[in-house]
C-alpha cells in the first residue's frame, strides 16, 4: 500500500543548530504513529515541516502524496490538526466552532449542517450545541476538538500532545475515538508525554537530538531494549549513561546520589 | 461558504459577543469628544466681574455697557470702594474687576487719556489672561468708536488681529481631530494587536496556520472587522463635532473618508507589527498603549503644541502617524483644502503603511509559526 507520509533525510537547521537531522520514515494509511521525544528533541520542528508550516532545509517529505515544500496548500487541505490547547474558541458556542472550522476548510453550508448534526449525535452534545465551549468540561472539549479536526475528512490528523492535563479515564475514552478514526482509514500521528499512551500506538518513533533513534512497534522496541515498558525504552535511548531502575516505579530524579 | 467569509464571520462573533469591550469601543469616542468639547474649553463666557466706578459719568457708563453686552462678562456686583475688591476676589465670586478713576470722562476730555485698571484672578492664570485680553480688546474697540465720533481724530496706529478659520478660537476645532487620531489608532492598532495576540495565547493560531487559510487571509480576516468599527467611530466623531459643536466640513467628504482609511491602514499595520512581537494579550496591550497611545496624545501636537517642544521630541514626533494625520483632518474640515496642499502628509502616511506592512508580513510567518 502507498505510504501516506514519507520522508527522505528530512533536515531542518537553524543557523548552526540542527533541529531535525536527516530523518527518514514511512507511515501507512490507517496507522497510529507515535511520535516521542524529550522537549527540544526536534519533534515539534519535524511536525511543523510535515504540516507545511516550516520549509525543510534539506531532504524531502511527502504528505498525502504531495511534496510539502512545493505544494504546502495541497497538503494543508488534506490534513487535520489538533493542538494540546484544544484549538477551540471558548467564547463561541459548540455549533459556531464547528461551523467556523467547516468554513475555513471550504465545506459547503449544507455539508456543514449535516456534519454538525452527525457530530453532535455521536458525541451526545446535542443539548450543549448552543452552549459556549468555555463552559464544557475538559474531556468534552478535547473530544470536540478531535472531531472538528476530522470534519473535512482529512487523510492524516496530527495530534500534538492531545491528552495533556486530562484524567486517565477520559484519556482512555479519547483513545477509543482515535481507534475509531484509524479503523476508518485515517492516519494518526500522535505526540505524547505519556509513555503508557505510546503502547496504544501501532508503531512508535523516538527522537533524540534531532535524530530518529528508534522506530518500531512497542512490542519489538521493548524486546530489543529488553525493557519492561515503554518508559524504560525511552530512558535507555534518551539517557543511555543512566542506570535503569528495574522496578520502574522510582523516577530517576528522586534517586539518591549513592544509588 | 468561502473560507475567508467564514473567518470574518467568526471574527465579528468574537467582537459582538464581548459586549463590554464593544460598549467601550463605541462609548469612548462619544465621551471623549463631549468631554474635550465641553470641559476642556479655552473660551470663556459670562465670566463674573465686579465694577468699581466712582465717576459714574457718560464715558464710564458707556464703556461698562459695552463690556457687559459683549457676552463674555456678566456683572456680579457693583463695588463702592477699593476695600471691597480683595474680599470679592477671595470669595471666588468674581474672576475680574474693572476699576475706573473718580473723574474718568473729565480726564479723557481734558488730557486725552485716562487710566483704567483691569484686575484678574490669576490663581487660574489661563482664564485670567484670556479675560484680560478680551476686556482689553473691548476697551480698544470702545476707544476707537469714541475717536471716530470726535471732530479731530488723533493719529494712532491700531493693530488689527483676525483669527482665521476659527475666529472664536473654539477649542473643539482642535480636539475633534485630535480625538479622531487617538480613537482610530486605539481601535485599529490596539484592538488588532490584542486580538491577534489572543489567537496565539489560546493556541488557535497554530490551527489557523495549519489550515488552508493563507497568512494574508488570516491577517485580513482579523483586521477587516476592526476597519469597519474604526470607520463607524470616525463617522461618529465627525458628526458629533459638526452637529454638537458646530465644526465645519469645508473640504471634500470623500477625501476625508479616504484619508481616514489611509490612517487606519497605518494603524492596522502597526497593530499587526506589534502582534508579531507580543505573545500575550497583556504584552500587546502594553506595547500598543505605551508605544502608540502615548506618543499619539503627547507628541502629535494634539494636546501640546509641537512648536514649543524641544528639538529631540519634535524629531520623534515626526515618526508618529498622528503628527501627519492631524493636519490633514484640520485642513479638510476647517480650511477646506484638498490634496494640492495635503499631498506630502498623505504620501508620508502611505509610506508608513507600506513600511510596516512589509516588515510585519516578513515577521508574521516566522514569528507565529
Amino acid at each position: 500500500m502507498q505510504a501516506v507520509i514519507q520522508t527522505d533525510r528530512l533536515t531542518k537547521t537553524f543557523g548552526h543548530f540542527t533541529a531535525v537531522d536527516a530523518i527518514s520514515f514511512e507511515v501507512a494509511p490507517g496507522e497510529i504513529f507515535g511520535f516521542l521525544g524529550a522537549n527540544g528533541a526536534g519533534k515539534t520542528t519535524a511536525l511543523k515541516m510535515l504540516t507545511g508550516l516550516l520549509k525543510p532545509s534539506q531532504g524531502k517529505a511527502f504528505v498525502a502524496g504531495y511534496d510539502v515544500e512545493r505544494y504546502p496548500e495541497e497538503v494543508k487541505r488534506r490534513i487535520g490538526y489538533m493542538s494540546q490547547r484544544f484549538s477551540l474558541y471558548e467564547d463561541l458556542t459548540v455549533r459556531e466552532n464547528i461551523r467556523f472550522y467547516g468554513g475555513i476548510y471550504g465545506l459547503s453550508t449544507p455539508d456543514i449542517r449535516r456534519k454538525t448534526g452527525l457530530l453532535l449525535d455521536k458525541l451526545q452534545l446535542g443539548a450543549q450545541a448552543d452552549a459556549l465551549v468555555g463552559s464544557l468540561p475538559l474531556g468534552w472539549k478535547q473530544k470536540l476538538a478531535f472531531s472538528v479536526a476530522l470534519l473535512h475528512e482529512p487523510r492524516i490528523v496530527f495530534l500534538d500532545e492531545p491528552t495533556s492535563g486530562v484524567d486517565p479515564l477520559t484519556r482512555r475514552q479519547f483513545w477509543d475515538l482515535i481507534y475509531e478514526a484509524a479503523h476508518q482509514g485515517v492516519t494518526l500521528m500522535v505526540t505524547t508525554h505519556y509513555m503508557d499512551e505510546s503502547e496504544y500506538c501501532d508503531r512508535v518513533s523516538i527522537m533524540v537530538d534531532g535524530r530518529m533513534d528508534a522506530l518500531d512497534t512497542p512490542g519489538n522496541l521493548k524486546k530489543h531494549f529488553s525493557a519492561a515498558d515503554m518508559d524504560e525504552v525511552f530512558r535507555r535511548l534518551a539517557r543511555p549513561d543512566e542506570p535503569v531502575v528495574r522496578d520502574g516505579h522510582v523516577p530517576h530524579i528522586f534517586k539518591s546520589p549513592e544509588e | 461558504m468561502s473560507r475567508f467569509s467564514a473567518f470574518v464571520k467568526k471574527e465579528f462573533r468574537h467582537i459582538l459577543r464581548d459586549r463590554r469591550t464593544l460598549m467601550i469601543l463605541f462609548g469612548m469616542p462619544v465621551v471623549q469628544v463631549l468631554l474635550f468639547g465641553f470641559v476642556l474649553t479655552n473660551e470663556i463666557k459670562n465670566a463674573a466681574v465686579a465694577i468699581l466706578d466712582p465717576s459714574k459719568d457718560v464715558s464710564s457708563i458707556s464703556l461698562t455697557n459695552q463690556l457687559l453686552s459683549s457676552g463674555y462678562f456678566r456683572l456680579e456686583r457693583n463695588l463702592s470702594s477699593t476695600e471691597e475688591l480683595e474680599p470679592a476676589f477671595r470669595s471666588g465670586k468674581i474672576k475680574m474687576a474693572v476699576v475706573f478713576p473718580p473723574d474718568f470722562a473729565q480726564q479723557l476730555a481734558h488730557e486725552g487719556k485716562a487710566q483704567l485698571q483691569l484686575i484678574g484672578d490669576a490663581s487660574d492664570p489661563n482664564a485670567a489672561t484670556t479675560l484680560i485680553n478680551y476686556a482689553n480688546a473691548i476697551v480698544l474697540d470702545w476707544q476707537a468708536a469714541q475717536n471716530r465720533s470726535a471732530a479731530v481724530p488723533p493719529l494712532r496706529i491700531e493693530a488689527q488681529t483676525r483669527m482665521l478659520y476659527n475666529p472664536e478660537q473654539k477649542a473643539v476645532f482642535n480636539f475633534v481631530p485630535g480625538v479622531m487620531t487617538l480613537i482610530l489608532m486605539l481601535i485599529s492598532a490596539m484592538m488588532t494587536s490584542i486580538t491577534l495576540a489572543r489567537e496565539k495565547e489560546m493556541g488557535t493560531m497554530e490551527v489557523l496556520l495549519v489550515s488552508p487559510l493563507r497568512p494574508i487571509q488570516i491577517i485580513l480576516g482579523k483586521t477587516a472587522p476592526y476597519l469597519v468599527l474604526s470607520f463607524v467611530n470616525a463617522l461618529i466623531v465627525v458628526l458629533l463635532g459638526m452637529f454638537v459643536f458646530g465644526m465645519p466640513l469645508r473640504g471634500s467628504v470623500l477625501l476625508l473618508a479616504g484619508e481616514c482609511f489611509l490612517y487606519m491602514f497605518v494603524s492596522l499595520s502597526l497593530g499587526i507589527f506589534i502582534s508579531t512581537r507580543a505573545n500575550t494579550q497583556i504584552a500587546a496591550l502594553f506595547m500598543s498603549g505605551l508605544g502608540l497611545m502615548m506618543p499619539t496624545m503627547l507628541l502629535s501636537g494634539f494636546i501640546f503644541p509641537r512648536e514649543s517642544m524641544p528639538m529631540a521630541l519634535q524629531v520623534i514626533g515626526n515618526i508618529v502617524p498622528a503628527t501627519w494625520f492631524n493636519p490633514i483632518i484640520k485642513g479638510i474640515m476647517i480650511k477646506g483644502v484638498g490634496l494640492e496642499t495635503l499631498w506630502l502628509n498623505t504620501l508620508v502616511l502611505g509610506f508608513m503603511a507600506l513600511f510596516f506592512i512589509a516588515i510585519s508580513m516578513r515577521n508574521f510567518k516566522d514569528r507565529l509559526a
